[in-house]
């Protein structure tokens, strides 16, 4: 094909983020092959997620083989906390970038002891927006919203909790303190994650615990049966 | 910003094109952007602007064309465009919806020379 003032024109037509499919299919197939539950948790930063895992695999510890792999952007703290579970984790420190892919997981994940843990909590760069578009592999999606954070949080960013297969509305022991308007933020979660179960608890008093553990076993014994997938990553229709 | 990554991944499949069709200079990238693609055009274009410099990109003509959201409702079949990521279904109200396009992230075609 050619085009004005010497210039050609070169058909391309490939999808972006193609490299990031690859690699979240291979996890996804690994996973599965290890019979491994993967879940990605993704949230504001100070949503809870660190709080909400190290309660989760104190309480869970000894009925189920668990690990993490968590990502931020500079430090290990987070992972220290979780590590004094004596469940695996594994750090991925981005930098300076905001979200993790598929690539950064599938390396972590060879860190991880083998056999895979039956459930891997991949504790995401705490952001609302850009892990959103990246399909790491997982079997579900996990978004938390605190009840400090304002009723706003899933129409302010809907693209996130609408590939949501569970919203944890978290903090929920200091929900009346914090102001937290429970109808309003079900009515948002109802428009923005119409897909997505909702669980309210609070990982400090362990209130709602006991169905956030439900929900992962229910999950556990559906794994590879549903079309958890479908939603996933912008750019791979 | 995670447009940083995305961009990358668009100069690298550029360049990868463009030296396949022995092309010195890459003039114009045209891309189709789902509109619930997550992806802001503008930190695309700061992106861009960022990470072409240097390369045989620099200075080309960045071309979107936005591909529409639609969708089908789960509750009544009906298949609409909706204003936006949170509009119900215009006939019966429901949220549960199917995307049938609208995540489209898509390097299209280039002019080189």
């Amino acid at each position: 094909m050619s085009a004005s003032g010497g210039t050609r024109v070169v058909v391309v037509q490939e999808a972006l983020l193609s490299k990031n499919k690859v690699f979240s299919e291979q996890n996804r197939s690994m996973f599965d092959a290890e019979g491994c539950l993967v879940l990605n948790i993704l949230s504001s930063p100070g949503a809870g997620k660190t709080t909400l895992l190290e309660r989760t695999l104190a309480d869970l510890a000894g009925t189920v083989r668990m690990g993490v792999i968590v990502g931020d952007l500079a430090t290990d703290n987070d992972a220290r906390r979780l590590q004094s579970s004596g469940a695996p984790v594994v750090q991925i420190t981005t930098q300076d970038i905001c979200h993790l892919d598929a690539a950064m997981v599938q390396r972590a994940v060879h860190e991880l002891p083998r056999p895979l843990p039956e459930i891997l909590f991949i504790e995401n760069v705490g952001n609302l927006v850009c892990p959103a578009s990246f399909d790491l592999g997982e079997h579900c999606r996990v978004a938390l919203m605190s009840v400090t954070e304002g009723e706003d949080k899933p129409i302010k960013y809907p693209l996130l909790f609408s590939t949501a297969d569970l919203v944890l509305v978290t903090k929920a022991d200091i929900a009346a303190a914090a102001g937290f308007d429970r109808d309003l933020a079900m009515r948002n979660l109802m428009a923005a994650a119409p897909h997505a179960d909702v669980i309210e608890l609070s990982a400090r008093t362990g209130d709602g615990m006991e169905m956030w553990y439900d929900w992962l076993r229910n999950r556990q014994r559906k794994r590879g049966t549903d079309g958890d997938t479908q939603r996933r990553g912008a750019g791979v229709p | 910003m995670h447009e940083l990554s995305i961009m990358e991944n668009i100069l690298e499949i550029a360049a990868r094109h463009a030296q396949a069709s022995e092309a010195a200079k890459i003039h114009r990238i045209s891309l189709r952007i789902g509109e619930m693609s997550g992806v802001s055009l503008e930190a695309l274009e700061f992106a861009f602007d960022v990470l072409s410099k240097d390369t045989m990109a620099e200075g080309a003509e960045l071309v979107v064309e936005t591909v529409p959201a639609r969708c089908t409702c789960e509750a009544c079949g009906t298949t609409y465009e909706p204003s936006d990521i949170l509009a119900g279904c215009p006939s019966c109200g429901g949220y549960r919806s199917t995307l049938l396009q609208g995540r489209e992230l898509e390097l299209v075609s280039m002019e080189v020379s």
